[in-house]
């Protein structure tokens, strides 16, 4: 039967759908439709850089616009994964270079970006306009001044948390002075100082910019000026908020802030005198996000400033909030989603601050729409877990880091088992969670009984045998990332749910029990997954089989198992010799 | 249980014992599986003497970290600042090094912790009113200054010894 619906018809229909999920299922329906579909695509996300191949994607979608792409795993954040390990990005600009003309959008997470490719970046695509790097490394700011000077259209720079060699503050000056299309700017990490002027002329003749975040080199005496350039701003990274006290100072930065109207977002903070936190009060109640993370603020100070803000919505905040500001935090922020409290002191011995579980549940009884947390604390007790799941059934990401890993509850000295049984088991819509603290296979039980919607899981120091390993593979429906650091799990769970693992974007296991032998078995059982051994002691096979590899990452993949970039501590299946390593 | 623990006789780093305890038991359910013990080096990866060797512990990022560790960075330049610390009624004075505190808050704290007093917090409208005490400096000039009005960089640097007051004398310097 002929099909009766022109294809410009279906291309309109289909443009519609913004979520891959949705193009995915539909490319699924039939030949004409995935031919359709493939043609009329024009933004991907590839999760996992090596999944894929360049040559793959360009050869279904022909027509990108935008790329999202991540690479190394996420424990790599904390230096589990050895420097030359891989997901570099020049192979993917170079091939997208020839492909994709009207390239608009690259965005890269946890990848290694060059100058080189930077440089190639902005000569490349006539109406490039977004560049995000999460946690990239590997470029300095020349290439930055690559994209600044040749990147006419350029709408966002952002250089999110990324390792950046700072040769010179100098790559900023390279906008031209005909660039006015910026909407955003995150330059936080970098180190040098850029010249004011150059930065000044660049926020004036913006009329479009609506984020803007200095980095710490920006003092706060030029802070006014840059603002009161841009009032229309609404997301502001202040550089360091520290001056000598002067009352002209002061009156000058007040006065700037109550022009912006619609500023939602705040962070930076480098450096604060408090002091200087009251001439943010005129815009604190419309403030939604408020990132205090770098900041050493006192308790008192913290809480006078979160009382102002009636609508935050989002709180990064160091420890130095102590349990008494986040008593304050409930009873003033009702909207509040997000929290996260990081560490002041990770590395000493003693508590520094009176920061303890007690302050989660306060926020977790006085929130009702808390559905994030990642916290950091020294204690934590079964009792304080139950009653925070009991009392914010609504969690979709919980993150606990007890700074000692494995912890037991601090009051019964019992496993936290029942605490993170709880939040599993009432936390319905739970997608992401770690766990820290004394564990057992038991924990294990509960998460694959409860933990259906559980995408991402990050375990470490935990469990007592396989058997936890197997009741998260086996029971935990949705998990997509699984990370495992120290635990005793090993090659029975891993080869009874092998089949699992080709459902899940990835799996990361480091100082566990996973052996040689069981990894070549995995990968010869499973033709498309990679199970990459990475051991920084030599060839895996100098060692007994039943030796423990230092790392396994396994993921699923419709690219070469072999990648060409492996460096010489990566072992993967070698397709040619089905029995050897390579 | 506390005191017990407090009594105990022990050579090594106190706090640590309990903790290294449990790693070391988790090393020992690995040994007892059916692998080969002498090539397994997760064994010393695992069982640190001090929490500080296990890397990527606690899971703090690496820009994170160096904001916090300018504390060890400012006494590795060699350069110390040592000021003399008198408190009214103490027997004798202290000496404290002003490069090993980040900012205020942390030296308050050891000033309170040293002097067993309590200091408070600091407003630019009241000073440390409210509390008995209250940290005053020297300053280049010669004049004696409430410590907290100028920036933290700016103290450590005109800093020449401070003197932690008492009482109505306290309350005197901070309407001024």
């Amino acid at each position: 039967m002929a099909y009766s619906f022109p294809e410009e018809v279906l291309e309109h229909v289909f443009s519609f759908l913004s979520s891959d999920r949705d193009r995915n299922a539909v490319s699924l329906v039939c030949k004409s439709w995935y031919d359709i579909e493939r043609w009329c695509r024009r933004r991907i996300f590839v999760g996992n850089c090596y999944a894929v191949s360049p040559e793959i994607v360009i050869r279904r979608f022909p027509e990108l616009r935008a790329v999202e792409m991540k690479g190394k795993p996420h424990f790599a954040d904390f230096n589990l994964v050895p420097e030359g390990w891989g997901a570099y990005a020049y192979p993917w600009i170079a091939a997208m270079e020839e492909a994709y003309p009207f390239l608009e959008e690259i965005k890269l997470k946890r990848m290694v970006v060059t100058d080189e490719s930077l440089e190639l970046i902005s000569k490349s695509y006539k109406s490039f306009k977004v560049l995000v790097l999460t946690s990239c490394e590997g470029f300095t700011t020349d290439g930055l001044a690559s994209i600044a000077a040749n990147c006419r259209h350029l709408r966002e720079l952002d250089l999110r948390e990324s390792e950046v060699e700072d040769l010179s503050g100098h790559w900023l000056s390279h906008f031209p002075d005909s660039c006015t299309s910026l909407v955003s700017l995150n330059m936080s990490c970098l180190g040098s100082e850029v010249s004011f002027c150059a930065l000044e002329r660049l926020v004036a003749r913006s009329p479009n910019l609506r984020t803007l975040r200095l980095n710490r080199a920006v003092p706060l005496e030029r802070l006014a000026n840059l603002i009161r350039r841009a009032p229309q701003l609404v997301e502001l990274g202040t550089g360091a908020y520290s001056a000598e006290i002067r009352s002209d100072t002061f009156s000058n930065l007040a006065d700037a802030f109550s022009a912006c109207k619609q500023l939602k977002a705040l962070s930076g903070f480098w450096d604060v005198v408090p002091s200087y936190l009251p001439a943010m009060y005129s815009v604190c109640s419309g403030i939604t996000s408020l990132n205090l993370s770098y900041a050493a603020i006192p308790s008192s100070d913290l809480v006078k400033l979160i009382s102002q803000c009636q609508n935050l919505q989002r709180l990064w905040v160091l420890d130095y909030i102590e349990d008494s500001g986040l008593d304050a935090l409930a009873a003033s922020c009702k909207d509040l989603q997000e929290l996260r409290v990081f560490p002041s002191d990770p590395f000493g011995a003693e508590p520094n601050v009176s920061l303890t579980e007690q302050g989660l549940v306060s926020v977790s009884e006085g929130c009702p729409k808390l559905e994030s947390v990642l916290y950091f604390c020294r204690q934590m007790s079964n009792a304080a877990l139950i009653a925070i799941a009991k009392n914010r059934p609504n969690f979709i990401r919980f993150r606990l880091c007890i700074i000692d890993p494995q912890a037991p509850d601090y009051l019964t000295l019992e496993p936290l088992d029942a605490g993170f049984g709880a939040i599993v088991e009432k936390c319905k819509e739970l997608r992401r969670l770690s766990m820290t603290g004394l564990l057992t296979d038991r924990v294990f039980k509960y998460i694959g009984s409860h933990a259906k919607k559980l995408e991402m899981l990050s375990i470490a120091f935990a469990g007592d045998s396989d058997l936890g390993l197997h009741h998260v593979l086996s029971g935990c429906d949705s998990l997509r990332k699984l990370e495992i650091r120290d635990c005793p799990f090993g090659d029975k769970a891993l080869l009874a749910n092998a089949a699992k693992l080709e459902t899940m974007r990835s799996l990361w296991m480091s100082s566990c029990s996973v052996s040689f032998g069981a990894c070549k078995l995995l990968a010869q059982k499973m033709p498309r997954l990679n199970v990459e051994v990475i051991d920084e002691r030599g060839p895996p096979d100098s060692r007994p089989e039943g030796c423990s590899v230092e790392r396994a990452y396994v993921y699923r993949t419709v690219a070469s198992r072999q990648r060409l970039d492996m460096p010489d501590f990566v072992w993967t299946h070698d397709e040619d010799s089905s029995l050897r390593y390579s | 249980m506390e005191t017990s623990v407090a009594t105990e006789l022990r050579l090594g780093l106190p706090g640590r014992d309990e903790s290294e305890a449990k790693i070391t038991s988790v090393s020992n359910k690995r040994s007892s599986s059916e692998m080969d013990d002498s090539c397994d080096p997760q064994q010393e990866s695992v069982a640190p003497a001090q929490k500080a060797q296990v890397v990527g512990w606690p899971p703090v990022r690496s820009y994170r970290k160096n904001i916090l560790q300018k504390k060890a960075e400012s006494s590795s330049d060699g350069s110390a600042m040592f000021v003399k610390v008198s408190m009214d009624g103490a027997p004798y004075l202290r000496k404290i090094d002003l490069k090993f505190y980040m900012n205020y808050l942390d030296l308050l704290k050891a000033l309170q912790n040293m002097f067993k007093c309590t200091i408070g917090v600091y407003s630019e409208r009241e000073g440390y009113d409210g509390s008995e005490f209250a940290p005053t400096y020297e300053d280049k000039d010669g004049d004696w200054m409430l410590v907290g009005d100028v920036p933290w960089e700016m103290f450590v640097t005109s800093c020449k010894r401070m003197r932690i007051m008492k009482g109505s004398e306290a309350r005197g310097l901070g309407c001024l």
